[in-house]
């Protein structure tokens, strides 16, 4: 155990005496973080409205004028039916508030039919879902209390991003990718490049056995991505505001074997990459693209066509950020991702076994 | 099996696609000896001490180190052995104290244990132990990647090429070193491109293109060579050459050093050669027998071998 | 200035912060001299090569390089100068051809002599068999042989050599030698720097540095004399024992 200790120590000695790499290492999550928490800005302080209104009727400029004297909103001006796209795509207002022709009838008529359709629409410009997503919210709620009754059902159309993707939807997709990145990038060019200096022949040519090499080399990664583990739960907790409804018990566990799994991944590149370039190379292209188009990070994976949904289901980031998104966001309990979790697992083992076979103690 | 011979060697070859980089080769390196690999780059010698220390199995033949089969007990070897291969083998980024230190865990040792071994050597590189090993010099590096070569108290060890690159006053020094290595009984197998450096080891192999040139003391290596031997001085050192080269009864004759040496066919006329030299306009002209080098009987065999003269 | 004067350096120094490479290193270099220019590890040649070669401004001292000044013209000595080693010399993914027609595009040769020069070459050493392999799979010695070759085949002033034979086997050292003698002997200025003691034998003058300056300066002959040596390598150890810095 003594010696075991001695090469974690080496391990070590080799990510401290690079300061820049850990830097960039430690520092990654938080700008991806921050950069995505920015540029979708979770405040909302002034949503500019324009409405459409065939027949304007008493009980519609009363709603309007409600809506101008809220805080919030921002009255634009009337608009006709056909100006509605032409209005959000130039960014002159965030939504239009559409009044139904019959909407007098429909708010006052107690026997509403689901066929009649809704007395007011609620039309979004959702490139930014998260003032489509609050603004909605609100604006219903201002509208049915200041109606003469209580059925209102506006109708959203978010135009320009079906999925709502949000912040919180990124949270997961970064936390998948950040992992692979550090477990996977990190220690197959530290293998690699022992490969590459020559001290790989010493190393085979002793009589310790090459696991305990590699353990030793995996174990220094491991710690360094459970701090930014750490980080990344804090950010999304505390400075984008991300519920983290679920179990943290749970995100906490998944993410420590998706860890693991990705650092198998690393080993399992090191024995086929002679080079560090090589296996950056490989690094980027077996590993970042499919963890970031199949994984349903960007694209969602059901839109995809059939073949590419094949394909994503052994990117192991897809199982992973569709757990986290369960357990971060959607907030079920752990017992909801077993399958997941399941997956992973077998994945992990799988790739355990192939990379130790591969991983000869010999050159060749 | 002769259990008194460190290295036994029968037979092994080795191939990489069409490149037959070592050729049936056959040798013993005997308990207690400093061997010498002699010969140039790509002549197959690393590809030798990888068969060796067992990190690649031949293609055919079999090696043993230490009376176990490197095939098949290359775990038991592992445990023997110290390897300090051509290239910078220790961690750059670590101390001095850092490397020797990871060495000594890699083979559940530490310093103390070989205290008597190393401390000759560790002493000249002491003043440094807290420098990074990529902060070194040359001939630093060297005595430190020994160091760790030694740290498990190895019964043999290898070193390839472990004086290229490195001056002669550090090369010179290397080789007392080993010298008293030996003496503590180590078994010694080494590298070098350099020919003068054949005379510092007990025996020698010379070995080129992946076959074995002669393997015997450097002694009688030299007394191998078997034609006249002379070296040629004058003014026009270039000129004597083109000159010499032409005239019958001249096998070859190629520049050796402050002299040319010029190996002739038996009976050679010197008085005439130095008189035709001196009517083509030659003066100064000094020509007198020599003892074979290293260097002559090489490129002797070297030619046998190819069966055509490379040189003149 | 003279002509003949290829290289020639007064007080030539190089300091890092505190730490002098090379310390005030006089001396000249005739035309068609092979100038061999020994030291032990460390004691500041690669640094006096590369103020040399124009890769780097010295930081004090005057000299010239193929009649042009190293302190102010380092880009045109780069054009009037070859350059070798060990290291660096050919690109082994590329073919024989491909590597010469690329050093001839570099250095602005025209079609017409680019094509003369190469055929010379080719046949100077009995490679005209080869044009079209990769140097990749030429054998080492080859390889050194074509490096110098195409060093030398925009016809500079002078070439510089760092270690240019180390580890080449002996026949192919001195076929190597060979071509330097040839070079030489058609007014080409040698500047070479080696490890093999018996390399320094064949050259016109040797200077052997030591803690950054140049502690001795001759021909060989008259060093072992002056050393009361054997050999070169009796006058470099006698000397190099006396360094009192490493690398």
């Amino acid at each position: 155990m003594g010696s075991f200790l001695s090469f974690v120590r080496k391990e070590t000695l080799h990510i401290i005496r690079d300061p820049r790499t850990m830097l960039v290492v430690l520092l990654m999550p938080i700008v991806q973080m921050t950069l995505f928490g920015f540029a979708i800005s979770t405040e909302i302080n002034n949503i500019d409205f324009a409405v459409v209104a065939p027949n304007r009727t008493s009980a519609i400029r009363q709603q309007v004028e409600r809506l101008a004297a809220n805080a919030y909103f921002t009255y634009k001006g009337f608009i006709s039916p056909k100006e509605t796209d032409e209005v959000l795509r130039r960014g002159e207002t965030d939504v239009v508030v559409v009044f139904a022709d019959d909407y007098d009838r429909k708010t006052l008529s107690s026997a509403l039919s689901p066929t009649d359709g809704a007395a007011i629409q609620l039309v979004f410009d959702a490139s930014n879902p998260n003032i489509a997503a609050a603004g909605a919210g609100y604006l219903q709620q201002v509208l049915s209390v200041g109606g003469p009754a209580t059925l209102i059902e506006p109708e959203m159309h978010l135009m320009y991003n079906p999925q709502m993707k949000s912040a919180y939807n990124f949270v997961p997709g970064i936390m998948g990718l950040i992992f692979i990145l550090i477990c996977a990038i990190m220690t197959s060019v530290s293998i690699v490049r022992e490969k590459e200096t020559g001290t790989m022949e010493v190393l085979l040519a002793s009589p310790v056995r090459p696991i305990r090499i590699i353990l030793a080399k995996m174990i220094p990664y491991f710690a360094l991505s459970c701090i930014n583990l750490a980080t990344i739960l804090l950010l999304a907790r505390y400075a984008l505001d991300v519920p983290i409804s679920g179990s943290t018990a749970g995100i906490v566990a998944i993410s420590l074997l998706y860890l693991i799994l990705a650092l198998a991944l690393g080993l399992f590149i090191s024995t086929i990459a002679d080079t560090q370039v090589m296996a950056m190379l490989i690094s980027g292209m077996v590993l970042m693209l499919p963890v970031i188009m199949l994984s349903g990070m960007v694209f969602p994976i059901e839109n995809m066509p059939k073949i590419l949904q094949a394909l994503s289901t052994i990117v192991p980031a897809r199982w992973y950020i569709a757990a986290i998104r369960k357990l971060m966001i959607e907030g079920v309990p752990f017992a909801a991702v077993l399958k997941e979790f399941a997956i992973l697992s077998g994945m992990t083992l799988a790739l355990i076994g192939i990379a130790l076979r591969k991983f000869n103690d010999k050159l060749e | 099996m002769n259990f008194s011979n460190a290295i036994e060697i029968k037979g092994l070859t080795k191939r990489y696609g069409p490149v037959v980089a070592l050729d049936r080769i056959r040798l013993e390196v005997r308990r207690g000896e400093l061997f010498g690999l002699i010969g140039p780059d790509g002549a197959g010698k690393t590809t030798l001490f990888r068969l060796l220390t067992t990190l690649i199995d031949p293609d055919e033949g079999q090696a043993s180190v230490n009376g176990m089969d490197t095939a098949t007990e290359y775990r038991n070897i592992r445990k023997t052995i110290g390897y300090m291969p051509g290239r910078f083998s220790l961690y750059p980024d670590l101390t001095v104290d850092e490397n020797l230190a990871f060495f000594a865990a890699l083979f559940g040792t530490n310093l103390r244990d070989s205290h008597d071994l190393i401390d000759p050597i560790y002493r000249q590189i002491k003043p440094f132990r807290t420098r990074r090993a990529g902060k070194l010099s040359g001939g630093m590096k060297q005595k430190l990647a020994l160091c760790c070569a030694l740290i498990h108290r190895p019964s043999v060890l290898f070193l390839d090429e472990p004086t290229t690159g490195v001056d002669a006053v550090s090369r010179s020094e290397f080789w007392d070193m080993l010298a008293e290595l030996k003496a503590k009984g180590i078994s010694i197998l080494v590298s070098t491109p350099y020919m003068d450096e054949a005379n510092r080891c007990d025996r020698i192999a010379l070995i080129n293109e992946g076959k074995v040139l002669g393997i015997d003391t450097p002694q009688g290596i030299v007394s191998g060579f078997n034609a006249p031997l002379f070296a040629l001085h004058g003014d026009d050192m270039f000129g004597l050459l083109k000159a010499a080269r032409c005239y019958a009864g001249v096998r070859t004759c190629y520049p050796f050093g402050q002299t040319h040496h010029l190996v002739t066919e038996s009976g050679f006329n010197a008085v005439r050669f130095i008189e035709t030299l001196s009517a083509e306009g030659f003066s100064a002209i000094e020509l007198y027998p020599v003892e074979a080098g290293i260097e002559d009987v090489f490129i002797q065999r070297m030619e046998n071998e190819s069966g055509q003269s490379h040189i003149g | 200035m003279n002509r003949d004067k290829v290289i020639s350096v007064k007080n030539l120094s190089k300091k890092f912060g505190e730490f002098i490479a090379v310390d005030r290193i006089s001396f000249e270099v005739e035309r068609g001299e092979i100038f061999g220019f020994l030291g032990a590890n460390g004691a500041g040649k690669t640094t006096a090569m590369r103020m040399l070669c124009g890769l780097s401004y010295p930081t004090s001292g005057s000299g010239t390089v193929a009649g042009y000044d190293i302190m102010t013209q380092g880009e045109e000595i780069k054009r009037h100068i070859g350059y070798m080693s060990q290291r660096f010399s050919l690109y082994e993914d590329l073919t024989v051809w491909e590597n010469i027609r690329l050093y001839a595009g570099i250095y602005g040769l025209n079609r017409r002599q680019t094509l003369r020069r190469t055929v010379e070459l080719l046949d100077r050493l009995q490679f005209r068999s080869e044009i079209r392999t990769r140097v990749g799979s030429l054998p080492l010695g080859w390889k050194q042989k074509l490096a110098f070759s195409v060093a030398t085949l925009h016809r500079p002033e002078v070439v510089f050599l760092d270690e240019p034979t180390g580890g080449v086997d002996p026949v192919t050292r001195r076929q190597f030698w060979e071509l330097i003698y040839e070079a030489a002997a058609a007014g080409t200025t040698v500047f070479v720097t080696t490890h093999y003691m018996d390399e320094a034998e064949y050259c016109s003058r040797v200077s052997i540095m030591v803690d950054g300056q140049i502690r001795a300066l001759d021909t060989p002959t008259l060093l072992k004399q002056q050393f009361a040596a054997k050999s070169m390598d009796e006058v470099f150890r006698t000397l190099a024992r006396d360094a009192k810095r490493g690398e």
